[in-house]
């Protein structure tokens, strides 16, 4: 895509500004039971974080230091998401019916643990694949 | 409040559809998207503005603003985005193979 | 579930079993396999005739839809018990013919069997259902069926047209039926024909009455091929000749008769059901009488013979529902009519059934069957023409045969209706007989065509696409002799069958019309003395024959030459007409551009919310409890009219994607605002992203230009456009006036409360998304995935140059 070569400040603080913007964004997945986020949010917000990264070092690099299917992580995803809820018809429940309980774990104290984090995993996952999987399909063409 | 969103409401919508009324494939698209645009806001509009805090319980607020609509749009939001997504990309391949976005030049054939 | 309910059931249950047995055992022919079937159900039925000659009935229930009043309810008595001895019988003796007939290498048995297990089963349960709506779904399976019969040879362009044409119209009358059946519904309030006897003086009184019966009337016509539906019936002669024999004679065309029969005591008794029937039963008979004699294929010829002959039947039916307003079962009067037409179905199905038969066989052995190529096969095939003779006699309605008989009961029965002091029976009345007797002379006139121009005369092999012709093979041959004997039996001994088969039948049509105890008295004899009913037959003859004799001098007029029906030319007009008609509309409103479809739908969205809310008197708008405004909430507003306003008005691409995502921005901005915090991130997040890939997108397309718009075009999106966002904004007003002036709980209470407690979640609009609504987020997932996968097939499904997109 867009591909300059004389700009050293601005690679070297990509890196860094993405790095931020995913931990930013692992944050505000797991914080989404309980305080603004999730995984449309999270999973948004990594994509961007990714294609930010693509805009500046172009596909043939990021291609090759990110090598991830995202179609596959989509289906991945798909198939997280939607396996949590056959797990609790297996147990007799509804299909997607959640559980959830607190957990005592050294470090981090007590943690709430749901079945729900998994299903918003699938989301997180399938949001990346899908918005990933439009831009460089576009970007990738080369007809 | 409540009228003044919604006469903007309908001025974004208005634009919509008159921007999808339009020959070129650009503003076809850009016209969808501002439509998704003015049905978020009347979801929000609908449930009444600004009343009790944001939906979350730890903040423990004697009356919360309706979570309901705020799921629907949220839902809405991001199916919107897949929609939009796909439409850019249908312009896209349109125009690749076409080499036109003018919708005028795009009809099929008289006798189809 | 009963031994009748299987009975009805097992040719489909076996239906299923025929592609196998065709696959498997190949060196057997698949007709033997079949045969059973028939036969089986043949007998099973006969040891009903012990319980129907008694005037019982049997009634075997089974639930299907019990709330809505729909059950398989299966029926015997005497009428349907006639029906089902008629459809296993014929059915038997024509898969025997079938074998012989279908014995190619080629031939594709296991379609062919599985329709005509298909179409048994279903005239079984046509004939035996109770339940209309179970009728309704039996008569469109037998349609269906039928159609894919006449379809058998799809190569043949006519075959194709033929089951199309049949299709259409039975499946058109099968339709009306259904809304017949409703309305009979609505006014007896059951589905069950014996409840609706038994309110049939609730429905005689009602305003829907009329409009029922023409509906029901509308099924039944077009499947017994009435004038002027009878067109489908000769196209239908492109089916094989076994299921012409069967099908379109014996039992699919006579389920029209079956149903005026057992419907005879729901409608009859007024003068509309007497007069609608018989008439159009008179006029379907001369005029099939008449068409006959034009045509020049053979099975052409059986088949107005058919259609003429259904009319007759159904005439009489029409006439002997007077027996009704009378009620007066013990007079001969009234009962005579439906006495020739039980009787007269009866031997239809014999002699007509061996005339298909023969006319199979002649097509079989000479590989034709057009009249003006044959001749003098009188020698070389002389079973054929013995059996034909004997069938043509009785079809000509000449001593002693059972034709005559009932023929001369027909006669009787038409002539009461001059002595009817009712319902113009002694005006209009007198017309009937005359068109009774001028159809009879034509009947014979064709029989004798077929006779002499097939046997008789002189044998032309160089015409004929068969260079060895010689008598059929005795398989071939043993169905059509059964029929014959059938034939002959009923003509020497008459009231064979009156105390077991008609009396019982005529029960079931004329119930409760007779006293307590007493019974129909039936006895057919042949010689009535010289009378009115003679005289008629000798004059028939006499100018049957002279009509026949000069042939030669009339067959050169241009309506001998052109045999084409006029109702068929209306059908293909029609038929055209329609298509082109739908063309031309679709055209003028399928305009290929998207500007037009768009303008289509939101005028019909505008057109119906705004009707419907001044309808409903929708539109209140007040400013009462709406919430205070801040100053800086007017800037942001400002900022979105001026931004959105901007837009239609850019002529550059990369300005255009800056003011859209502006508006995104500004969006998010007031969903904060508004204490929205999810759906604000979200909508920040959806707005880079989307940005990002409309970058993508654009540098790609060429630049934005001035779009070159006419003014009046340019002015009606501008009013399309501007009363949709008046709409929108009006219902917006509305719907949060009411929802403030209409208090009522909301929902969202639940989520407040459990949101904790059920799903141990703070963030109630994520609750919501991952655990109460959970199924939903999941479909919304699917969504998104399917869309992405469908932008990855559009880039990588590269077309060739020449492919159409």
């Amino acid at each position: 895509m867009i591909n300059q070569p004389n700009d050293m400040m601005f690679r070297v603080f990509i890196r860094l500004i993405a790095i931020i913007v995913v931990t930013f964004s692992i944050y505000l997945f797991f914080s989404g039971h309980n305080a603004p986020g999730g995984g449309f949010i999270g999973g948004l917000m990594t994509a961007i974080a990714i294609l930010v990264m693509y805009l500046v070092f172009g596909t043939k690099t990021m291609n090759a230091a990110l090598p991830f299917n995202y179609p596959y992580m989509m289906s991945i995803g798909l198939l997280v998401a939607a396996g949590t809820g056959i797990i609790s018809v297996a147990f007799g429940y509804p299909y997607l019916k959640q559980f959830f309980d607190y957990f005592q774990i050294p470090i981090f104290g007590e943690v709430e643990l749901t079945t729900a984090l998994i299903f918003d995993l699938g989301v997180y996952l399938l949001v990346v694949g899908s918005a990933m999987t439009f831009i460089l399909s576009i970007v990738e063409d080369d007809s | 409040m409540e009228i003044v969103m919604s006469a903007v409401i309908g001025l974004i919508f208005a634009v919509a559809i008159y921007l999808m009324l339009s020959r070129n494939i650009i503003r076809v698209l850009i016209g969808t998207l501002m439509l998704s645009h003015s049905v978020h806001l009347i979801l929000l509009t609908m449930s009444g503005l600004q009343r009790g805090a944001p939906p979350l319980l730890f903040l423990e607020a004697g009356a919360y603003s309706d979570p309901l609509p705020q799921a629907l749009i949220l839902t809405a939001i991001v199916i919107n985005f897949g929609v939009t997504a796909f439409v850019s990309v249908l312009v896209y391949r349109t125009y690749k193979e076409h080499k036109t976005a003018d919708l005028y030049d795009l009809r099929g054939a008289k006798d189809e | 579930m009963t031994i009748l309910h299987l009975a009805v059931l097992a040719p489909f249950l076996f239906a299923i079993l025929v592609p196998f047995l065709f696959k498997y055992f190949r060196k057997v022919h698949t007709g033997w396999f079949v045969l059973f079937v028939p036969l089986i159900l043949f007998i099973y039925f006969l040891s009903y005739i012990s319980v129907t000659s008694d005037g019982q009935a049997v009634m075997q229930r089974m639930e299907w839809v019990p709330s809505l009043g729909i059950n398989f309810d299966l029926y015997v008595d005497g009428l349907s018990l006639l029906f089902a001895l008629l459809i296993t019988g014929i059915g038997t003796l024509v898969i025997l013919y079938s074998i012989f007939y279908l014995a190619g290498k080629e031939e594709r048995l296991n379609h062919f069997y599985v329709y005509i297990m298909l179409f048994m089963g279903a005239m079984l349960g046509v004939v035996l259902s109770d339940n209309i709506i179970v009728l309704y779904v039996f008569w469109e399976i037998t349609s269906i069926s039928s159609s894919l019969l006449i379809s058998y040879w799809y190569a043949k362009k006519a075959s194709v047209y033929g089951a199309q044409k049949s299709m259409y119209i039975t499946v058109f009358g099968g339709l009306s039926m259904l809304g017949g059946f409703s309305l009979l519904y609505v006014m007896a309030e059951t589905f069950s024909i014996r409840e609706m006897i038994g309110n049939a003086d609730l429905i005689l009184n009602h305003d829907l009455f009329l409009a029922a019966m023409i509906l029901v009337l509308l099924g039944a016509f077009t499947k017994s091929a009435q004038f002027p539906f009878h067109i489908w019936l000769p196209d239908a002669m492109e089916a094989p000749t076994p299921v012409s024999a069967y099908l379109h004679s014996a039992t699919m065309v006579k389920a029209g008769i079956y149903l005026v029969a057992r419907l005879t005591p729901v409608f009859a008794g007024g003068a509309e059901w007497f007069w609608i029937i018989t008439a159009a039963g008179i006029f379907t008979m001369a005029w099939g009488a008449i068409s006959a004699v034009r045509q020049k294929d053979l099975k052409a010829i059986l088949a107005f013979s058919t259609v003429s002959q259904l009319g007759m039947i159904m005439s009489l039916l029409g006439a002997g529902s007077a027996a009704f307003y009378y009620m007066d079962g013990d007079n001969a009067l009234y009962t005579t009519a439906i006495l020739a037409a039980v009787f007269h179905l009866i031997n239809h199905a014999t002699f007509k059934g061996s005339l298909f038969m023969v006319a199979g066989i002649i097509d079989h052995e000479t590989g034709t069957r057009d009249i003006r190529k044959l001749g003098g096969l009188m020698t070389i095939m002389p079973i054929t023409a013995t059996i034909s003779v004997i069938g043509l006699a009785a079809m000509a309605g000449l001593p002693p045969f059972n034709g005559f008989l009932s023929k001369e009961l027909f006669f009787t029965g038409i002539t009461n209706v001059a002595q009817y002091d009712m319902w113009n029976g002694d005006t209009i009345g007198m017309l009937l007989p005359v068109i009774a007797w001028i159809a009879s002379i034509f009947t014979f006139a064709y029989s004798a065509i077929i006779f002499f121009r097939t046997f008789r005369g002189k044998f032309k092999p160089d015409m004929l696409p068969v260079k060895e012709v010689h008598e059929a093979p005795a398989g071939l041959l043993i169905s059509p002799i059964v029929l014959v004997a059938a034939v002959l039996m009923i003509s020497f001994f008459p009231n064979i069958l009156a105390y077991s088969i008609i009396e019982p039948a005529m029960m079931s049509i004329l119930p409760g019309i007779l006293g307590e105890g007493s019974n129909f008295y039936v006895d057919i004899y042949h010689w009535h003395g010289i009378n009115l009913e003679l005289m008629m037959t000798l004059g028939a003859v006499i100018i049957g024959t002279i009509i026949y004799v000069t042939m030669n001098k009339w067959s050169k007029l241009g309506i001998y030459q052109n045999e084409q029906d006029i109702m068929t030319t209306v059908y293909d007009n029609g038929y055209d007409a329609l298509i082109k008609g739908s063309q031309v509309l679709t055209r003028i409103q399928m305009t290929g551009m998207l500007r037009d479809y768009i303008v289509y739908m939101v005028i019909f969205i505008v057109l119906i919310m705004f009707y419907t809310m001044f309808r409903f008197e929708g539109f209140q708008i007040s400013m009462e409890n709406a919430s205070e405004i801040g100053i800086f909430m007017y800037l942001i507003l400002a900022a979105l009219v001026i931004t959105i306003m901007l837009l239609p008005r850019v002529n550059n691409r990369m300005t255009a994607i800056i003011l859209a995502g502006f508006v995104g921005f500004l969006v998010a901005f007031i969903f904060t605002v508004f204490r929205a915090p999810d759906l604000a991130l979200t909508q920040l997040m959806v707005e880079t992203v989307s940005v990002i890939l409309f970058m993508a997108v654009f540098y790609h397309l060429p630049n934005l230009t001035k779009d070159n718009i006419a003014p009046l075009t340019k002015a009606i999106n501008i009013v399309v456009a501007g009363s949709a966002g008046l709409m929108v904004a009006l219902v917006s007003m509305s719907a949060f006036t009411y929802g403030q002036t209409t208090p009522f709980d909301a929902i969202s209470e639940y989520f407040i409360e459990n949101s904790v407690e059920l799903a141990g979640g703070y963030n109630m609009v994520n609750v919501v998304l991952v655990d109460f609504r959970g199924l939903d987020t999941m479909l919304e997932l699917l969504v998104l995935g399917i869309a992405a996968l469908g932008a990855i097939s559009m880039i990588k499904l590269k077309v060739k140059e020449d492919d159409d997109v």
